[in-house]
C-alpha cells in the first residue's frame, strides 16, 4: 500500500535522508528505530506534506497514487494519519470542534454525508474509552494545557475516530510512564486491522512490548542500515544502536 | 509551501457580497453644508422649532473643532464642503408606510442583504428598521410592539410624534460638545431609530436597524436614541453594509442609550461597512460615538460588537456607571485586513457605588491592516467598591499586519480593584498544518482558530446573529488556497 523509492530529502542545504526504500503492505505493522537526530521525524513528516522539506530524488506510492503530488489535507483524506511527536495547542477551538471538522471533510471526501450531531457525539464518546479518557477533554482546548501523556492520547482518540488506512506514529511513547504506555498501547492494538498499517516510530523498543511489529528497520544517519523480525528490536536493545552503525559501515 | 507567510496572507483575500448599488431616482442635496443646508434637512423632516436651534448651535460649536488627530488611524483630510448631506429614495411620501407601499427596488435590496422585510412582517422574532442613505424606508411589527407600549421607529418620526420625549433625551448621553463628530452628526443627523420601553416592560422581540448606504457622495449621519425605563429590558441590534465604491464615503453616527433604575439594555453591531479593496481603495469611514448612561440604580448596559467593515474605524462604545450597582460590559470581536485600519475600544466611567465594569476584546489583523485598542477605566471619588475586570487579546494572521492595545486607567478611589489581562498571539504554521494533517483545509482552519478565538464575544450575541457574525468573518477570511 505504501512504497517508498530511494527517497532523497533536505532541509535548507542540510541532506537529511539520504536514500530511504521500503514497502509496507495492508495490515502490516512497521517500526522505525533509531537514534535521535537520524531522520525519523523528517520521513514522517515528508510522508504527511510538511512545508520545509525538499524532495531531492525518490518516490512515494500509496495505493497507486504518487503521494508527493497530493497537498497535506488531500493525504489526511485519503487516509494517511501522523500521530505527532510533539502535538501543538490550538486556544480558542476545543478538541470535538477539531474531530468534527476533520471528520466531516474526510467524509465529504468520500461522499458521505456529515454525521448528525447526535451521531457524532456518540461516535466519539464511544472512541474516548478505547484510551481511557475521559469525556470532559472533549470539551478543552486542543492539546491545551494537556500533559504530554495527555496528549499522545489524544493523538490517539483522534485517529481512533478518523479511521485512517495508514497510521505514522511518531513518538507516541516518548515521555509516558508505563501505566499510560500500556493504555496507548492497548488503544492501538484496538485499532489494529487488516486495512490498517500502522509505522511506529520509536526510539527505544520497550514499546515494542507492547505493540508487536511485523517488520522492524532501523533508521540512522538518514539511512535504513537494518531491517528485520520483531527480534531485530531485542538485538539493538541488547547491542544499542552503535552496533547497527559498524554494521552499516557508514 | 501550501502554509508560508504568503500563503496565509493569501487565504485572506477579501470578498464583499454586499458591494451592489441599488438603481434608483433619488432626492439628493447638492453638495455642501452651511446653515441653509441644516434649516433644509429639518424642514424636510418638519422637524419642530427646538430641533433646528439644537442642530445649528451645534454646528456652530463644530466649526470651532478640529478634527481629532490623536487616534492611530491615517486619512487625507475630508472634505465636508463636497459631500451631500441628504439623499432620500424619492416618491417616498410623508412619514412612513406600510410594507405594502414600500417601492419594490427597495424591498429587493434588502431581501439580497438577506433582510427580508416582507417575509419578516409575517414572520415573528424580530422588529427591523431599516435606514436606506437619509431616510427610514420601512419598520416593521410597529403594531405589535405599540401593544406593549414599545415605541420603535425612525427618529425623524418621533421628532414628530414624541417630540417631548426627544427633547428630553436627545443629547443627555453625548452633547453636542462632546467631540468633533459628535457636533457635526449633532448638526446633520438624517435619520436612526428611535425606541423607547416603558417601566416595567420587557420587550417581546428583539429590535434591530439595518443601515444602509446607496448613494455616491453622500454622508450618512445615523442618530439613535434607546430609553430603557425603570425595570424594562431591551436587546438590540444594528448591521451596516455599504456599495463597493472608489471614494470614501462618511459614516458619522451618534448612539445614546439610557438606562433607568433597574433596566437593561442589550445593544449588539454586526458592522460590515465596505471595507475598501485590497489596495486600500474606497472604504467606509466609520467615526462613530455611541454611549450609554446607567443613569438608575442596578442597571445594566452591554454593548457587543463584530466589526468586520469599514476602511476606517474610529469607534469606543462606552457606559457611564452613574447608577449605584450599576454594570456596564463590552464586548468586541475586530477583524482588519488588507489596508482597513480600526482604532476601537471602550471608556467605562465609574461613578456610582458598586459598580462594576467587564471589557473583552478581540483583535483580528491580516494582511497589512493595524488593530488598535484603546479602552479607558476611569473610577471617580465616589464610585467605592468599583470594579472592572479588561482583557484585549489580538490575533495576527501574517507578519505585515499590527495590533496596538493602548489601555488608560485613571483611578480616584482606594477601594476599585481593576485587573487588565493582555495577550498577542498568531496563527503558527505548525497550527495549519495539524489542522491539515487532520484533514481540514488551511482555509477552514483560520476560520476555526478566528472562531475559536472569538467564542467568548459570540456567545454575547443573540443566537440567530451569532451565526451571521460567524459566517460573516469566515466570508472576510475567504479566499483561494494556493
Ligand atoms: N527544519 C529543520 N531545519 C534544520 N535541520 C533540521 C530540521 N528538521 C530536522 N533537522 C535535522 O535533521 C536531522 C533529523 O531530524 P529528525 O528527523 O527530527 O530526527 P529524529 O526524529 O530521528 O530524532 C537532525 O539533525 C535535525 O537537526
Ligand atoms: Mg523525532
Amino acid at each position: 500500500m505504501l512504497s517508498i523509492e530511494n527517497l532523497h530529502v533536505s532541509v535548507g542545504d542540510k541532506q537529511i535522508l539520504k536514500g530511504i526504500s521500503l514497502n509496507i503492505g495492508h495490515g502490516e505493522v512497521h517500526a522505525i528505530m533509531g537514534p535521535n537526530g537520524s531522520g525519523k521525524s523528517t520521513l514522517a513528516h515528508v510522508l504527511a506534506g510538511r512545508d520545509g522539506y525538499t524532495v531531492n530524488s525518490g518516490t512515494v506510492r500509496y495505493n497507486g497514487v504518487d503521494l508527493l503530488d497530493l497537498a497535506p489535507e488531500e493525504r489526511a483524506r485519503e487516509g494517511v494519519f501522523l500521530a505527532f511527536q510533539y502535538p501543538v495547542e490550538i486556544p480558542g477551538v476545543s478538541n470535538i470542534v477539531l474531530l468534527k471538522a476533520a471528520l466531516n471533510s474526510i467524509r465529504k471526501h468520500k461522499g458521505l454525508d456529515e454525521l448528525d450531531a447526535m451521531d457524532f457525539i456518540s461516535l466519539v464518546k464511544s472512541k474516548t474509552k478505547l484510551v481511557d479518557m475521559d469525556e470532559k477533554f472533549l470539551y478543552r482546548a486542543v492539546n491545551e494545557g494537556f500533559s504530554g501523556g495527555e496528549k499522545k492520547r489524544n493523538e490517539i482518540l483522534q485517529m481512533a475516530v478518523l479511521e485512517p488506512r495508514l497510521a505514522i506514529l511518531d513518538e507516541t511513547d516518548s515521555g509516558l510512564d508505563i501505566d499510560a504506555i500500556k493504555i496507548v498501547s492497548d488503544g492501538v492494538n484496538a485499532l489494529r486491522s487488516e486495512d490498517r498499517s500502522i509505522v511506529l516510530v520509536t526510539h527505544y523498543q520497550r514499546l515494542l512490548d507492547y505493540i508487536k511489529p511485523d517488520f522492524v528497520h532501523v533508521l540512522a544517519g538518514g539511512r535504513i542500515v537494518k531491517s528485520g523480525d520483531a527480534s531485530l528490536a531485542l538485538e539493538l536493545e541488547d547491542r544499542g544502536y552503535g552496533w547497527v552503525q559498524q554494521h552499516a559501515g557508514a | 509551501m501550501s502554509t508560508s507567510t504568503q500563503e496565509i496572507e493569501k487565504l485572506i483575500g477579501q470578498d464583499y457580497k454586499q458591494g451592489f448599488v441599488t438603481d434608483l431616482d433619488a432626492d439628493t442635496f447638492p453638495p455642501g453644508l452651511n446653515e441653509d443646508v441644516i434649516a433644509a434637512i429639518s424642514a424636510k423632516k418638519k422637524e419642530p422649532e427646538f430641533l433646528l436651534e439644537w442642530r445649528l448651535k451645534a454646528y456652530r460649536h463644530w466649526l470651532t473643532l478640529k478634527s481629532p488627530e490623536w487616534a492611530f488611524v491615517k486619512f487625507p483630510p475630508i472634505d465636508y464642503q463636497a459631500m451631500s448631506y441628504y439623499s432620500a429614495p424619492k416618491d417616498k411620501g410623508d412619514g412612513p408606510k406600510s410594507i405594502e407601499e414600500v417601492d419594490p427596488k427597495l424591498l429587493e435590496t434588502y431581501k439580497k442583504l438577506g433582510i427580508p422585510l416582507a417575509e419578516q412582517e409575517r414572520l415573528a422574532g424580530v422588529a427591523v428598521d431599516a435606514i436606506f442613505d437619509s431616510v427610514s424606508v420601512a419598520t416593521t411589527f410597529k403594531e405589535k410592539l405599540a401593544e406593549a407600549g414599545v415605541i420603535f421607529c425612525p427618529i425623524s418620526e418621533a421628532v414628530q410624534t414624541h417630540p417631548e420625549l426627544v427633547q428630553q433625551y436627545l443629547g443627555s448621553v453625548v452633547p453636542v460638545s462632546d467631540n468633533y463628530f459628535a457636533a457635526l452628526n449633532s448638526a446633520v443627523f438624517t435619520d436612526g431609530s428611535f425606541v423607547f420601553i416603558p417601566k416595567g416592560v420587557r420587550c417581546p422581540m428583539e429590535l434591530s436597524t439595518y443601515f444602509r448606504i446607496n448613494a455616491a457622495n453622500t454622508g450618512q449621519f445615523e442618530r439613535t436614541l434607546i430609553i430603557a425605563e425603570e425595570s424594562s429590558h431591551v436587546s438590540y441590534l444594528e448591521g451596516c453594509t455599504a456599495p463597493m465604491r472608489d471614494e470614501n464615503q462618511l459614516h458619522a453616527a451618534v448612539v445614546e442609550l439610557v438606562a433607568l433604575d433597574n433596566a437593561e439594555i442589550k445593544y449588539s453591531t454586526v458592522q460590515n461597512w465596505y471595507p475598501g479593496d485590497e489596495n486600500g481603495v474606497g472604504g467606509i469611514y466609520n467615526f462613530v460615538t455611541k454611549r450609554g448612561d446607567c443613569r438608575g440604580q442596578n442597571s445594566k448596559i452591554s454593548w457587543t460588537q463584530v466589526e468586520t467593515g469599514s476602511a476606517i474605524t474610529w469607534k469606543y462604545p462606552s457606559c457611564v456607571l452613574t447608577g449605584d450597582n450599576s454594570v456596564g460590559e463590552f464586548y468586541s470581536v475586530a477583524l482588519t485586513n488588507n489596508h482597513q485600519q480600526a482604532d476601537t475600544g471602550t471608556k467605562m466611567i465609574h461613578i456610582g457605588k458598586n459598580t462594576r465594569s467587564t471589557i473583552i476584546s478581540k483583535g483580528i489583523s491580516a494582511g497589512k491592516a493595524q488593530n488598535i485598542y484603546r479602552g479607558l477605566v476611569k473610577v471617580l471619588k465616589g464610585a467605592e467598591n468599583a470594579r472592572n475586570y479588561t482583557q484585549c487579546d489580538s490575533l495576527l494572521i501574517g507578519d505585515k499586519c499590527g495590533a496596538h492595545t493602548f489601555p488608560y486607567m485613571e483611578i480616584r478611589q482606594p477601594t476599585a480593584q481593576v485587573e487588565h489581562e493582555a495577550s498577542t498571539s498568531k496563527i503558527s504554521e505548525d497550527q495549519l498544518f495539524y489542522c491539515m494533517q487532520r484533514g481540514i483545509s488551511a482555509e477552514d482552519a483560520v476560520c476555526m482558530i478566528v472562531n475559536g478565538f472569538c467564542k467568548e464575544v459570540f456567545k454575547e450575541l443573540p443566537m440567530e446573529f451569532a451565526v451571521e457574525a460567524q459566517a460573516l468573518l469566515g466570508i472576510s477570511l475567504e479566499g483561494s488556497v494556493g
